[in-house]
């Protein structure tokens, strides 16, 4: 393809006529730049010098070339859904490679080892272990760890002996393969990479244990494998093993293990630490979570030390305290830059796997790799089998068959085991055998049991688990839930997980919250859950304001529209549909106060907040309560904000807008009708004058969005300008439905609906992004 | 089973293990519990579960303490509270935590899992009428909150609010304007929570180890 472009722009150069000369400057010749012999001390006018950027060049058409595959895919949504993302890729690496081959040409040699491992595996890596779901990963990370390490371990061992067994028949004419590199081939290919099956997982919302513990042992067993195959690799060349040579072994296991994670945690605190005072330099904020990261990645690799702990550890420490630190906007472009990383990373190991596929030299051999490929598969089987009757009795909530069925399936092969095959040292014998059967056994598990793993998942019926749970309530009861049990747990005098999580929430909230974070203002989640529906309410306005308006004849009246002011639960469906086109995503936690930030300007968040509020009364008033004194809170309102809260979470400078002392009542005084009507003529020409004119509002204040605000900063107060802003930040937020007003009918809305993370590929526990 | 040999009581405790489903050794472990936090005396009281350290940092303490002296919590279809408590209330209140056994019935489990959130609902309901009214699950968010430091009665009155509203709306639906939404109840709470695994959450593994050294 590199050619094809290079031929087609030769053609392109005009040549042109220099005064002095009628020479063309510039012969189609490699591009080399060149001149006539008999030309001297011209200036050139017009010059190609192809190897100085022949590298970054073909790199960036590889990664071009891929990525408008995936965006090829796409196009017809359907086959995504049928065949996963991986295999697609790998196909048309399959055709690229057939082309490739057919012309001659060798695939560019920047897929050694060393790219891989230092370049492509860390962010891979990386994205996998910052957006992995905390909370269900801590509640399983025995039987994560339990089949990371010990499933992988069963695996490549069962294979290896029984590899090793099969060598010894002569019919395969494999007899040279000796025990140790047996194992070391099956340590590469025990190496589970299913990220086909996570999506499919995702899309069909299966349970959370059996995703977390898919994708924690994807995560784990990366470290184990690699461990493992140094670890064989050095046997390997050993000619004979020594008893204490497999406890050197098991010693340097556990070093590099807990090694990698004390790096990780060591280098996530101090990320975390550093981002304490980034306020200032808010556009390098990003940097220090990827460079702390790589960084923690890289001293691993010099250590020797497991540097794929290293780095998850290092972003599940450093994610908590450092989105506390960072502003809105590098939240969000961390998390951005991150998918995007690994998203080319992963595309573009595929992609070079189907290249690879076709422009190596292969050697064969039936017997061996069908083997392989059935003791890989049956191995697992029953790997997963004994484990799970071991570790069920420890669960809570046990692994039924189905789970099991899930679990074993799902060990598809990829990118890990791709990398290590061909760093395989070719001291060994039959490293082209090696090679061959490993792409043998990913390609086999990636299509096969990658298309079939949908349907089979659909047809056994997995256990599915609901994934709507990002309401008050709901929040709320954990968080009882939470508290009663270390309640009973000291009761009763036993240390269990809740007692440890207990304990690590105080240590946390004590010591570490006060060095790492900037404000260390302990926040509840429910608080900071509540905030955050607040502000998805308060941009829902814009959205509708900006959104759809047409295809929602009956939706709720909005300051620019006349529609009609009745509006039922069914109205609030249809505004939820148009507004989850427009799909935004706000942190989760959302807001780290900070006394000291000024705002330049809130008043447009409580603009916001006042003109949704108006409108959903000027909705009811036709309707509305008669009395101002609702006999003993039986009434629901929406929620009112005492004056408290609002200089709570003002600046203590910022007293410019009085307005924040604009006392609030309950909704249903009559008096309101005046002022919204102003209200709402004024909003089209926006201004602060709005404020004024109102006089009650039971408006629930956006408890806040200073994050919303400082990503406001540099706009004027203006509803256009707001607009403008949000769909530029469109990315950021997600709108949703809560209930803000009387109506329990918008109430409806967030158990529908979720906060939904186009971002988010696998990990996070959500429903279907895109 | 040789450790049946030593407890005390043993026609007792299959009576228990009957009614409440723990194992013997179980119970053993419970009444060694409870023999430490009586201070060897048949029945206890208030003061005894304030004795405890740890739980004072606990921010729903009085509800967890006032769930045990709950009649409610008995299964014996009273209502109110007690003054103390013998050792069979406590095992049947313990009871509540423990985690489904992997026999169950679909029909078992359902019977669990409304249990256990009757429990819940009684710790919301403190007086008894059946209904968690806007004050009483005020209360409860006002404590939940009140160790995260700084918050105002406001934000949590809101939070309340909030969350009655969604309740109201999952459980009613469309109200009309005049409607009142009277308060949660036990119905509307089994709605709210019907995704809530709190067969998962609500459990203890009580181990059976002897727990009298580790605690304090």
């Amino acid at each position: 393809m590199i050619l094809i472009l290079l031929h087609g722009s030769r053609g392109e150069i005009p040549s042109k006529p220099i005064a002095a000369t009628i020479l063309p400057t510039v012969k189609p010749n490699d591009g080399v730049q060149t001149y006539a012999e008999d030309q001297k001390n011209n200036l050139p006018v017009f010059t190609m010098n192809y190897p100085r950027i022949q590298i970054p060049f073909e790199i960036t058409l590889w990664v071009l070339l891929a990525s408008f595959a995936k965006i090829g895919f796409h196009v017809y949504h359907k086959i995504t859904i049928w065949v996963p993302e991986s295999c697609l890729l790998i196909s048309i690496g399959l055709i690229v490679g057939a082309i490739m081959h057919s012309v001659h040409e060798e695939p560019p040699a920047v897929l050694t080892s060393n790219v891989f491992f230092l370049y492509m595996l860390p962010l891979i890596v990386l994205e996998s272990g910052y957006f992995m779901p905390t909370r269900p990963f801590f509640e399983n990370i025995g039987t994560v760890f339990w089949f990371a390490v010990v499933g992988t371990l069963w695996n490549s061992i069962g294979i290896g002996i029984s590899l090793f067994a099969i060598c010894q028949i002569p019919a395969f004419g494999v007899q040279d393969i000796n025990l140790q590199e047996n194992l070391l081939f099956s340590a590469i290919i025990s190496a589970v990479d299913p990220v086909a099956v996570l999506n499919v997982f995702e899309d069909v919302s299966v349970n959370e244990q059996l995703y977390i513990v898919v994708f924690g042992e994807c995560l784990f067993n990366d470290a184990v494998t690699v461990v493992l195959y140094n670890m064989f690799s050095f046997v390997a060349e050993m000619p004979v093993v020594e008893p204490v040579d497999v406890f050197i072994g098991v010693a340097r296991f556990f070093i590099v293990g807990l090694g990698g994670m004390a790096f990780g945690i060591l280098f996530g605190f101090v990320a975390a630490f550093t981002t304490r005072f980034t306020s200032k330099v808010r556009e390098i904020e990003p940097l220090f979570v990827f460079m702390y990261s790589y960084l923690a990645y890289l001293v691993a690799e010099l250590f020797a030390i497991s540097s794929i702990m290293a780095i998850i550890t290092c972003a599940l420490t450093m994610k908590y305290y450092v989105e506390e630190n960072v502003s809105q906007r590098s939240c969000t472009t961390i998390r951005h830059v991150i998918k995007m990383l690994a998203s080319i990373s992963e595309t573009l190991i595929f992609f070079f796997l189907g290249v690879v596929t076709i422009t190596t030299d292969h050697e064969w051999n039936w017997g061996y790799i069908l083997f392989t490929l059935l003791f890989a598969f049956v191995w697992r089987g029953l790997g997963i089998l004994v484990l799970t009757q071991i570790i069920n009795p420890f669960r809570t909530i046990p692994f039924n068959m189905k789970d099991q069925f899930g679990l074993a399936y799902g060990g598809l092969r990829g990118a890990v085991s791709f990398a290590l095959a061909f760093t395989l040292p070719d001291t060994i014998g039959r490293k082209q055998l090696f090679v061959t059967a490993t792409i043998a056994v990913i390609l086999f598990t990636v299509f096969l049991q990658g298309i079939s793993i949908r349907p089979l998942i659909e047809f056994i019926n997995v256990r599915r688990t609901n994934r709507n749970l990002e309401t008050i309530n709901v929040e709320i009861h954990c968080r009882l839930m939470e508290h009663t049990m270390a309640g009973i747990e000291d009761l009763c005098g036993q240390w269990s997980r809740f007692y440890w999580k207990d304990k690590f929430m105080k240590f946390n909230n004590r010591i570490l919250r006060k060095i790492l974070i900037r404000d260390s203002r302990a926040e509840s989640s429910i608080v900071a859950l509540y905030k955050k529906l607040e502000l998805q309410n308060a941009m829902e306005i814009l959205d509708t304001a900006s959104g759809d308006i047409s295809a929602a004849p009956s939706i709720v009246s909005l300051s620019y529209t006349k529609c009609r002011k009745k509006f039922l639960a069914a109205d609030l469906r249809n505004i939820h549909d148009i507004l989850s086109k427009n799909m935004y995503k706000i942190r989760e936690r959302t807001v780290a106060y900070r006394g000291k930030h000024a705002l330049p300007n809130d008043s447009q968040t409580r603009e916001i907040l006042i003109r949704r509020h108006a409108t959903i009364r000027r909705s009811l008033r036709p309707r509305s309560f008669q009395s101002s004194n609702v006999p003993r809170t039986h009434k629901y309102f929406s929620l009112p904000a005492g004056k408290s809260l609002e200089s709570r979470f003002d600046a203590p400078a910022r007293s410019s807008s009085s307005k924040a002392m604009i006392p609030l009542h309950r909704l249903g005084t009559l008096e309101e009708v005046p002022s919204t009507d102003v209200l709402n003529e004024e909003s089209s020409s926006t201004g602060e004058g709005v404020f004024r004119t109102n006089s009650s509002y039971s408006d629930s204040r956006v408890p806040h969005p200073r994050r919303l605000n400082s990503s406001f900063d540099d706009n004027n107060s203006s509803v256009d300008d707001l607009r403008n802003v949000h769909e530029e930040d469109g990315a950021e937020q997600v709108g949703q439905r809560q209930p803000a007003s009387p109506a329990p009918g918008w109430a409806a809305e967030p158990r529908e609906t979720t906060a939904r993370n186009p971002l988010l590929r696998r990990p996070q526990w959500n429903p279907k992004k895109k | 089973m040789g450790a049946l040999q030593s407890s005390p009581g043993r026609p007792e405790y299959s009576d228990l293990a009957e009614k409440t489903g723990f194992s013997f050794e179980q119970i053993g472990v419970l009444h060694k519990r409870f023999k430490q936090l009586s201070h060897n005396e048949e029945t206890l009281r208030r003061d005894n579960f304030n004795e405890i350290n740890d739980l004072a940092l606990n921010p729903i303490r009085t509800q967890i303490i006032e769930a045990f002296f709950d009649r409610r919590n008995f299964h014996q279809n009273g209502e109110g509270k007690v003054q103390e408590i013998g050792f069979e209330e406590f095992v049947v209140v313990m009871s509540h935590f423990r985690p489904p056994s992997a026999h169950m019935t679909e029909e078992q489990r359902g019977k669990t899992r409304r249990e256990k959130l009757r429990f819940l609902f009684n710790m919301h309901d403190t007086d008894n009428d059946g209904i968690i009214t806007l004050e009483e699950y005020r209360h409860v968010v006002e404590e939940l909150l009140s160790r995260s430091g700084t918050l105002e009665k406001e934000t949590a009155k809101c939070i309340a609010d909030a969350a009655m509203l969604e309740v109201a709306s999952i459980s009613v639906g469309h109200m009309e304007p005049d409607e009142f939404y009277e308060g949660i109840t036990f119905e509307h709470f089994l709605k709210l929570l019907e995704r809530f695994e709190i067969e998962s959450k609500m459990t203890i593994r009580f181990l059976n180890m002897d727990t009298t050294t580790l605690c304090k």
